[in-house]
């Protein structure tokens, strides 16, 4: 099953300035999970030390913020496109 | 008796003329635009309205939330006594009056910047006083409550993409201002000189006041930088001994609202990074932890970017034997409720 996922600019320098990627995952964990395997250097900007999402990391599955729903459980379908994005602003070029 | 709607209908307008200034306001509350005097330079010099209570805010001294060496002390400026609730609102009615005066600012122009809350709600008040439209270009991630706030005040509102922060705002603000400069009064918040003269001709002037000059580190987080800038620069023009310390995000990836990682953002023109004796980080998790502190500890809600601040001077404390540390605290936590780091 393959989603997209949108990253934010900061973090881009993290996935070779790719802003969007395809990558499978049957929940949001699962391809948050996936994203980290393949870029490292993105688990600390995202995932705390107990692994969870941290606190300030907003994700969106086609624009529903998965905090008002299942969370991390938030089930994927093919072609769903997940945002992440900073919870409020600072500014990156 | 039966009312005469006729001659009720016939009598003038109501009007009320500012003891402080020349505004003159109708019933609609909708201030006339045409025969005022532009709005002086400074907030305290006369200007009407709300706008003369910008600026002269609290300097609070630490109580709870203390250095562990008690020769040094914690000073905080409490920026969110100033009428829009931010330390914004001393730049951006700078720049606006400044407008006003060179006369780049006339009725009918619109106020057009890019902000990530603070400053756009700032014009918006402004511009609600002076009668002029504001359209604002805003990261679409900014929490609920600036927006509630900016739609309270009638501001206009340009949503920009999320993923690219207060960045993005800035290219569409300029990319409107390209496209019709007639139109606008571009203040860009960024690159104005009056943005950090605010803070040398107020900010700065109050700190060294309200602690009789025995101020010795002032500490400040970087986003436009004027703060920084202006209060700096009046201090270290005044006090030999002064330390000025600049604050910014560990990261290019935070969650400190309105702060800038240098390296990786936009540098404002008005930030010469040569100028901090000392530059320090902090990690968005503890400038949350301080937050929750405050409130528990001290009875202070504050916003983000001030328990980031406190954060810094905390630990610079533990770098010097006595001092005065004096940290600006831009706004207050009321409009950050909507945030889930409140639970922990």
């Amino acid at each position: 099953m393959s989603v997209e996922i949108q990253i934010p600019v900061a973090l881009a320098r993290y996935t070779g300035n790719q802003e969007s990627l395809k990558l499978s995952g049957a929940s949001v964990e699962e391809a948050i999970r996936n994203l980290t395997s393949q870029f490292p250097s993105l688990k600390n900007h995202l995932l705390d030390k107990k692994g969870e999402i941290r606190p300030f990391v907003n994700i969106y599955v086609n624009d529903q913020d998965i905090r008002h729903g299942k969370q991390m459980k938030t089930a994927l379908k093919s072609g769903d496109v997940v945002t992440i994005v900073p919870s409020i602003a600072g500014g990156n070029k | 008796m039966r009312f005469n709607y006729r001659i009720m209908n016939v009598l003038p307008p109501l009007k009320f003329s500012s003891s402080l200034g020349s505004t003159t306001e109708t019933m609609s509350g909708k201030p006339t635009s045409l025969n005022r005097s532009p709005l002086p330079l400074r907030p305290d010099e006369g200007a009407p309205g709300v706008l003369g209570r910008i600026g002269n805010t609290p300097l609070y001294e630490f109580r709870q939330v203390t250095p562990k060496n008690d020769r040094v002390k914690i000073f905080a400026k409490l920026e969110w006594y100033n009428p829009a609730g931010s330390v914004k609102d001393r730049p951006a009615y700078r720049m606006i009056a400044h407008g006003e005066q060179t006369g780049a600012l006339k009725p009918g122009k619109i106020i057009l910047d890019a902000s990530s809350g603070n400053t756009g709600i700032a014009y918006a008040m402004i511009g609600a006083c002076r009668g002029y439209q504001v359209r604002l270009c805003i990261p679409k991630n900014v929490c609920i409550e600036r927006k509630q706030m900016l739609a309270a005040y009638g501001a206009e509102v340009i949503y920009t993409d999320p993923r690219k922060s207060s960045d993005g705002a800035i290219v569409e603000a300029q990319r409107l201002m390209r496209e019709n400069p007639d139109l606008y009064f571009y203040p860009d918040q960024y690159n104005n000189d009056q943005n950090w003269t605010a803070h040398f001709e107020t900010t700065g002037p109050e700190i060294i006041r309200q602690t009789g000059g025995q101020v010795t580190h002032f500490i400040a987080g970087l986003g436009t930088t004027g703060s920084l800038m202006g209060t700096g620069r009046r201090l270290k023009k005044e006090l030999k001994h002064i330390k000025v310390i600049a604050m910014q995000p560990d990261s290019p990836f935070h969650g400190l609202e309105g702060l800038k990682h240098m390296e990786s953002a936009i540098v404002p023109g008005i930030y010469d990074a040569n100028f901090p004796d000392d530059q320090v980080s902090v990690r968005t998790e503890d400038a949350h932890e301080m937050v929750r502190r405050l409130a528990r500890e001290e009875g202070m809600l504050v916003g983000i970017s001030s328990g980031a601040v406190m954060k810094a001077a905390l630990n610079h404390s533990e770098r010097i034997e006595t001092g005065n540390i004096v940290v600006i605290f831009p706004d207050g936590g009321d409009r950050y409720l909507s945030e889930s780091f409140w639970k922990a």
